[in-house]
């Protein structure tokens, strides 16, 4: 174990390039992760997280490319992911569809119609997506924003201040979603209606359209995610590009016990495990040999964890169950 | 209790009205052309068995599901509810028999969901206010800021009660609110109701339960099969004539049982200790004997070791200490933590007729016929070399379905199609036919009509004159006094008393049952509230 008393291993912690890229490895998954949370207090259950992201990324590129603007992008694929919850939240909440099958469904629908979308309008060359039809310069990134004067002081610098604009806007939507569902009418609302429709439906409340709201506003935050991915991280799409984010990001909700600063806190940990693993992969020695075990720290942290060292983890108790007011 | 107006007024408008009301839900004729009037400043009671179409009837008249025909008046004007809004926009409340409460959340936070204090942020303060302006005005005691789940069961009641009044309802409906009280709390809501009556608001009482019917309400609406076959004032009937319109025959007379012959001790606990689910001690050091003819009562309110200790003896909970003995056979015994299984406990002679029938005691999608083998279709009778006999198991099933009135009398059907009455029969043939030593009955009667329920206390009291040893769990406490020889008590784990039948009122075991102390103090407490209990 001569790699542990490598000095590489441990002057990486100080390396602000490893914090910097934690929390842009979080930022698609936070902006998932808390829709998820949103979703999932309403009581529908979203593991097409992954296929709204992926959707969002997509359209996101295409958006940029036509309309040579990113912002336009990004609201593209912002509304792209909505419009993939829509399909969801009508499958699971008007049809009363298993919620997981309906999900999943989403997810597959988003990778084989981004992949076909991808292939037909660019054609089929390999990872660059414009090189027949465009040039990589028609993307139109969404760039970095550092803040004045608070992008030179040291360290925090560049972990927190030379970031791009979806990072600032995932950390306050974390906020946003916390104020949202701990302090407003609507969200003490959904969080009823994810414990017991019934009581929300006896009240006067209409669940069926809590639900949709919910769904949809967690679609968009994962469209945003997606966005991130494609337009302000990568700089165009690839085919698959979450390669699993999305169900990253469902793991975080469950690991952040349905509340946004968890879900923020796990994604922060799952995002340092990617980053640490870049990070180590870049050294040189024997550290490198190991960098993949290494990375797969967090990981392992967050299964001991569930299995019941921070207490167990209860979702809301009518997540996943479709509501019927004629039953019972 | 107050004095009643004799007759039924007939000159003023009723407060709220059904006209012929139709609901169907498939083929089932819910509400079949029912009218009922029910009155400002009095109670109407809605009685009917299980199944007779009360609760429909209601989930119409407060919006949460549409008549298929007929018509609502609300003070002589016709209303149509498409949502449960409506029906509170038009003054009606309803107090449901399954709480609509929600466990996490506050007090202040469920009374005023849905009406909640205007604004897009969430005003606590304006709530919190609304909550404590409302318990001073009807004196019901409630913190705002206490999270329901922390609650017991009638200040969950209080909860709803209050909810409908913030709502400022005028109509209020009681959908079973009996059915998980103590007596006294039973009582302490009795003067809620009357008090609210006096106050000129409408009260629709629904409810089994004769006595209570008698003692609260003016006006009596009975319902069977979907239809109205009674609506009488409460002065001029009986519990009894009631009763014969609920079930459409007369009730036999009492289940009443000579003195047990008793027997040798079956059943023999010892310091038994059992922890929840939770890991907190439940069942903490029973002693109990059953011998054989007798049936031994436990009463308790609900969440004081019942379960626990039917669990454990059935063989699905482990035990922290102690001992259990059928005919001498150890159940289980010192050591922890240890505990049986259920084959074991089964071949010592103990059947179980389980707390939740839909859980523990049917695999509802499974036909009748397989529910009547579970657990014995191991042996010779069913199966041979692991392959089942479907003829005996036919043959067998036709037997006991017949014999324990099973309807409809089919073996082929699943266990869950069945209403909740004959899915206890199902339960109960099984576990019979086993003759056991020893029969363990946990709410054997829960959510059955009175024919049904009477029909099972029937079947057990035959068992225990053939010297079955009976272990009887209840929360209601009638039943736990028409059939037990002896009563123990449960509170908080322990057994408080054993009495003899006859030797204890409904009143002393009321009051055991909640901690004795303690329940004095909750009565203190709703003295010393203003308002409703001066009324009387």
């Amino acid at each position: 174990m001569n790699w542990l008393t490598d000095s590489g291993v441990w002057t990486t912690f100080l390396n602000t390039n490893l914090w910097s890229t934690t929390l842009i490895e979080a930022t698609p998954l936070t902006l998932a992760a808390i829709g998820g949370v949103i979703s999932e207090r309403s009581g529908v259950v979203n593991i097409g997280m992954e296929g709204m992201m992926l959707t969002g990324a997509f359209f996101a590129v295409v958006v940029s490319i036509l309309s040579n603007n990113a912002g336009l992008g990004v609201l593209a694929g912002v509304l792209t992911g909505g419009v993939m919850a829509l399909v969801h939240a009508f499958a699971s909440i008007r049809l009363k569809a298993d919620q997981i099958i309906s999900g999943m469904a989403i997810n597959l629908l988003a990778l084989g119609l981004t992949s076909y979308l991808y292939f037909s309008v660019y054609g089929s060359a390999g990872t660059t997506p414009c090189s027949s039809t465009c040039a990589p310069g028609d993307v139109r990134g969404v760039l970095n924003w550092p803040i004045p004067v608070l992008d030179r002081s040291p360290a925090l610098g560049q972990i927190l201040f030379q970031q791009n604009p979806i990072v600032y806007a995932m950390l306050l939507l974390v906020l946003l979603t916390h104020f949202f569902l701990f302090r407003t009418t609507l969200g003490l609302r959904i969080r009823a209606v994810g414990e017991h429709p019934r009581a929300v439906d006896t009240a006067g409340i209409n669940v069926q359209h809590l639900r949709y709201l919910a769904v949809t506003l967690s679609g968009l935050l994962s469209g945003l995610g997606g966005a991130f991915l494609s337009l302000g991280w990568a700089g165009n799409f690839s085919e698959n590009m979450t390669s699993g984010r999305g169900f990253i990001a469902l793991a975080a909700m469950i690991f952040g016990k349905w509340t946004p600063f968890g879900a923020f806190g796990a994604c922060l940990l799952f995002g340092f495990g990617s980053a640490l693993y870049d990070t180590l992969q870049n050294n040189t020695g024997p550290v490198q040999d190991y960098s993949t075990l290494i990375a797969t720290l967090p990981y392992v942290l967050t299964i001991v964890a569930l299995a019941g060292f921070i207490g167990r983890s209860t979702p809301p108790a009518s997540d996943g169950i479709p509501y019927d007011p004629a039953a019972g | 209790m107050a004095t009643r107006p004799e007759s039924w007024g007939g000159d003023d408008v009723p407060a709220i009205e059904a006209r012929d009301i139709v609901k169907r839900f498939g083929a089932l004729v819910a509400n079949d052309h029912v009218s009922l009037q029910a009155y400002s400043g009095r109670v109407l009671a809605l009685v009917g068995e299980n199944g007779a179409g009360k609760s429909t009837l209601m989930n119409v008249l407060s919006g949460l599901l549409q008549p298929d025909e007929g018509e609502i008046r609300v003070k002589g004007k016709a209303v149509r509810f498409r949502s449960p809004r409506d029906g509170i926009e038009a003054g009606i409340g309803m107090v449901h028999q399954h709480f609509m409460l929600i466990p996490p959340l506050t007090v202040a936070e469920n009374v005023v969901l849905g009406h909640e204090p205007p604004g897009v942020v969430y005003d606590r303060a304006a709530a919190r206010r609304k909550v404590t302006e409302l318990s001073e005005a009807y004196g019901l005691k409630l913190n705002p800021d206490t999270r329901v789940q922390n609650l017991s069961v009638g200040l969950q009641q209080r909860v709803e009660i209050m909810k409908v009044l913030y709502w400022g309802s005028d109509i209020l409906i009681f959908d079973e609110p009996t059915a998980v009280l103590t007596p006294q709390e039973t009582r302490e809501l009795f003067v809620v109701l009357r008090g609210l009556a006096q106050q000129g608001r409408t009260i629709i009482f629904i409810t089994h339960k004769l006595k209570e019917v008698m003692a609260i309400s003016d006006h009596i609406t009975v319902l069977r099969g979907g239809r109205v076959v009674g609506d009488i004032a409460t002065s001029r009937t009986s519990a009894r004539e009631i009763a014969g319109m609920m079930i459409g025959r007369d009730l036999t007379p009492e289940v009443h049982h000579p003195p047990a012959a008793l027997g040798e001790p079956v059943l023999q606990i010892h310091g038994l200790e059992v922890e929840s689910d939770l890991g907190v001690p439940a069942v903490r050091g029973v002693d109990l004997d059953v011998r054989a003819g007798e049936i031994l009562g436990i009463a308790g309110v609900e969440g004081n070791g019942q379960s626990e200790l039917v669990d454990a003896l059935m063989g699905v909970r482990k035990t922290q200490a102690g001992s259990a003995r059928v005919n001498g056979v150890e159940l289980l015994s010192g050591g922890t933590p240890f505990r049986t299984l259920p084959a074991h406990s089964r071949r010592a002679g103990v059947a179980v007729v389980p707390e939740d029938r839909r859980e523990r005691g049917l695999v509802l999608p499974y036909s009748v016929a397989d529910n009547l083998i579970l657990g014995m279709q191991d042996t010779r009778r069913f199966s041979r070399l692991g392959v089942l006999s479907f003829t005996r198991i036919r043959v067998w099933a036709r037997d006991l379905v017949g014999r324990f009135d099973v309807r409809p009398r089919r073996t082929d059907i699943p266990a869950g199609n069945l209403s909740g009455g004959n899915q206890q029969k199902v339960v109960l043939a099984r576990e019979f036919s086993e003759d056991p030593a020893l029969l363990i009955a946990a709410q054997p009667t829960r959510g059955l009509d009175v024919g049904a329920a009477e029909f099972v206390h029937q079947r057990l009291v035959e068992k225990r004159d053939a010297g079955t040893a009976i272990l009887l769990v209840s929360a209601e406490l009638d039943e736990i006094l028409a059939l037990s020889d002896r009563i123990a008590v449960m509170y908080e784990g322990r057994v408080m008393h054993i009495f003899n039948a006859g030797e204890a009122s409904e009143n002393e075991i009321g009051l055991l049952m909640t901690g004795g102390a303690a329940a004095t103090e909750v009565q203190r407490m709703d003295t010393a509230a203003p308002a409703l209990t001066s009324e009387q």
